[in-house]
């Protein structure tokens, strides 16, 4: 028997896997980078998982035009709306959470174990999220007693496209913890998902495609934080930005970019840490409200009364 | 031109699978009655039998209890408030996959339009749902106070006009808030809340948080007398709400009420007329008028009143009354002969008493129990049908010079549950809704409802509220004793 016949009769009962082609997310489609380029993803023992599409400059112009394109049909939904939608998200990754599972794992080193918790708070959150969409108004809008005979009323609006660097290390749970409180009041957002570990980013784009959710209201990116995020940051079409994602990674400063920002006052929400530092949050805690807020204007109303 | 006639179009009852017979939904399963009869529950529109029902015994309300205080000290009260609003979204998903099945159940049993059941009550009820899951592990931001906590077993008696989404209105917020549940639909309408208690087991929610006891009065009266209940919630008659009121009094249970109305529907002359005979229609004739919160008495200013009259007439004579089951039907059936007596004893009062009396003088079907759209000009305000609630398909006008007149007019009733206001004039809405002794007050639109929204009255239609921030209220206890 020649070598070449027993290596095929020992494949015969092994199947070959189809593998995925990982590309952006943008407009609800996934095209290449416009750029053709791709970098190597690998694992955190640096085995080989796949070449993800390495994004442009214009690849992030692109999603800021889908994203503006997108903000006034998600704005305008209704809050319930909305909420079935986040609610879906949640709904959606439950079906698939063994690929989560499986590429969180590749992807941050985790145990089996750990890994299902990270993916089980990742499915959880949306489920909180969604619950916000109506309520936002709420707790956070109310009646003014001004003094004088006028109905005065101020109610949260979401303030447009936001730019999001997503965490580094947390790929799945950190990358929903701050694209959630984006969406649920309106907004519309572009996504540099983490440089390292963008595999379960991409496989979440998949979910986003079949959740109701209205494409381009998240656009995601691969590639090198430090080389797109400067385009966001100085965009003047983008009203915000999270730099949650600046935190250990590779060659970017986030008083720089927070710098560009204020060309048009973007809203910013710096990562943590104390000073100049920044670190990457526990993202297993309990959110609060602050993301939700950073990402909203208050619009207040009068209105005479009288007969 | 000719005249083209309606085809019928009815909905299909093939997708309600009916039970000759139910027992009472306790701990989670249907079981049998310990001394309790039997009763019928039948269609309004054709008197057909539709199922047998328990009619629950003072027994049967005490195991109800007594398996709501045992999921209470169990499970449901160490549940997290993540997972209790898992549930509930649960429950929400389930009620809009299920959502044909309880629309036509509905109309069947109640006699509304498919149209309404379909396309309001069904839809509401998931949507209350859906709402109150997102409270459950977001109570901290809701403002109720600190310590704020359940009362622990809540009561719930809810009334034969909207019997799903009147369900949802109470156990939604009561499970949200972590409270277990003896809920008895109305005994005309039971069928739609024993559908019900299959959406809970489909859902997995542990055994007794939400009982179900179906029956009449001896079995609202044996819920509320129980000493092991902490909280009373009631929507209903005011007559009934009333006798809850002094039945608790003296003890620690708590109460929300939510009762009768006699809601005013306030036209100026400056008012989009053909929008606002809409908003009069939908006010007093959506569900056969048998809406707490109904448009009842019209308030028209005197220099229009000829041309609203007109028009009103006008748009009355389209209305299609019939076969609830008939996609085209605009109006339904009377849900009870008892309901339909108390319609015609007080539309006969209105003739004796001299005001003048219309109806669109449509035909109405052999079977079942109907009454036309009416309407009364001529009515003072010392009539019995400007002062009392009719629930029913039947409109009083009267008429106003200024808005201070509007006003008193509008006010000068013991309820004071909703009103409506229509003009172009955005200031003087705010002015009257300032004025108006009402829990709601619709502007230039009427009976919209919305799980955010809170509903409920003033003055004798009850008190507390229901939907939004406030409905949580009524479900949490900040008190350092139970």
């Amino acid at each position: 028997m020649s070598p070449t016949a027993q290596r095929t009769s020992q494949r015969a009962d092994e199947r070959l896997d189809v593998r995925k082609t990982y590309k952006l997310y943008i407009g609800g489609k996934f095209p290449r980078s416009e750029s053709g380029r791709s970098y190597e993803v690998t694992d955190s023992r640096g085995k080989f998982l796949a070449n993800a599409a390495q994004g442009s400059r214009k690849d992030a112009r692109d999603a800021v035009v889908a994203a503006r394109g997108a903000f006034a049909g998600w704005a305008g939904a209704t809050a319930y709306n909305r909420g079935q939608v986040l609610y879906r998200i949640a709904e959606v990754m439950e079906g698939r959470r063994a690929q989560f599972v499986a590429e969180v794992r590749a992807s941050e080193g985790v145990t089996e174990r750990r890994a299902e918790a990270l993916v089980s708070a990742a499915i959880d959150r949306w489920v909180w999220y969604a619950g916000w969409s109506d309520k936002i108004a709420q707790v956070l809008g109310g009646l003014n007693p001004v003094a004088g005979p006028y109905f005065d009323i101020s109610a949260p609006e979401p303030t447009g496209v936001v730019g999001i660097l997503a965490p580094q290390r947390s790929s799945l749970l950190g990358l929903v913890s701050v694209i959630a409180p984006a969406i649920v009041s309106g907004n519309t957002t572009v996504v540099l998902t983490s440089e390292l570990r963008p595999l379960p980013a991409i496989t979440f784009s998949e979910a986003l495609a079949t959740s109701d959710v209205p494409g381009g209201v998240v656009n995601l990116i691969t590639g090198r934080t430090a080389e797109v995020a400067p385009w966001i940051a100085s965009h003047r079409d983008v009203n915000a930005i999270d730099l949650a994602g600046a935190a250990e990674a590779e060659g970017v400063v986030w008083g720089d970019l927070e710098l560009a920002a204020a060309d048009n006052l973007k809203r910013v929400v710096r990562p943590a840490g104390v000073g100049a530092d920044a670190v990457e949050p526990d993202w297993t805690a309990d959110p609060d409200l602050s993301r939700i807020q950073a990402f909203l204007e208050t619009k207040t109303v009068w209105h005479p009364k009288g007969r | 031109m000719a005249k083209f006639e309606y085809a019928p179009a009815p909905e299909s009852r093939a997708v309600v699978d009916l039970k000759p017979s139910y027992g009472l939904f306790i701990n989670g399963e249907f079981t049998d009655s310990e001394g309790g009869s039997a009763f019928k529950s039948i269609s309004p529109a054709t008197e057909e039998v539709l199922a047998e029902v328990t009619e629950a015994s003072p027994a049967d309300v005490d195991r109800a209890v007594a398996a709501a205080r045992r999921a209470f000290n169990g499970p449901w009260g160490r549940m997290s408030g993540a997972d209790r609003g898992k549930y509930l979204f649960r429950i929400a998903r389930i009620l809009q996959e299920r959502a044909r099945e309880f629309a036509v159940l509905e109309s069947l049993d109640n006699g509304k339009p498919i149209r309404e059941s379909r396309d309001v009550d069904v839809p509401l009820a998931a949507a209350h749902f859906f709402y109150h899951a997102g409270w459950a592990d977001k109570l901290e931001y809701a403002g109720l106070g600190a310590g704020a906590r359940p009362h622990g077993v809540v009561g719930q008696v809810i009334p034969w006009n909207f019997p799903l989404l009147m369900l949802a209105w109470k156990i939604a917020p009561a499970l949200a808030t972590g409270n277990t549940v003896v809920i008895k639909p109305a005994e005309t309408t039971p069928l739609s809340a024993l559908l019900f208690a299959e959406v809970l087991q489909q859902a997995d929610l542990p055994p007794g948080v939400v009982n179900i006891v179906t029956g009449a009065g001896t079995t609202g009266q044996a819920i509320v007398d129980h000493p092991d209940i902490d909280k009373l919630a009631f929507t209903g008659s005011t007559g009934v709400g009333k006798m809850i009121a002094r039945s608790i009094a003296g003890t620690r249970k708590k109460a929300t009420l939510e009762l009768g109305g006699k809601a005013a529907n306030i036209i100026f002359d400056d008012a989009p007329i053909d929008q606002a005979v809409e908003g009069i229609v939908n006010g007093i004739f959506f569900n056969q008028g048998h809406v707490c919160c109904a448009g009842s008495r019209l308030l028209v200013q005197e220099s229009i009143a000829d041309e609203v009259e007109k028009r009103l007439k006008r748009r009355l004579a389209t209305l299609r009354v019939g076969d609830p089951l008939d996609k085209n039907t605009d109006v339904g059936a009377i849900n009870s002969k008892a309901q339909l007596s108390r319609i015609t004893e007080l539309t006969d009062a209105g003739e004796a008493e001299g005001a003048e009396r219309w109806d669109n003088g449509c035909p109405l079907p052999d079977k079942g129990f109907w009454f036309r759209p009416t309407v009364f000009t001529g009515v003072s305000q010392t009539h019995r049908i400007a002062q009392e609630e009719i629930f029913g398909p039947v409109l009083s006008v009267l008429t106003f010079r200024t808005p201070h007149e509007a006003v008193a007019k509008a006010n000068n009733t013991p309820y004071g549950l909703s009103a409506g206001i229509w003009t172009e004039k955005g200031s003087r809405i705010l002015w009257m809704a300032d004025q108006l002794r009402a829990g709601v007050v619709w502007a230039n639109t009427f009976n919209k409802f919305d799980p955010t929204s809170p509903f409920g009255g003033y003055k004798e239609s009850g008190y507390g509220r229901e939907g939004g921030k406030h409905g949580l209220a009524a479900y949490v206890t900040t008190g350092d004793t139970k």
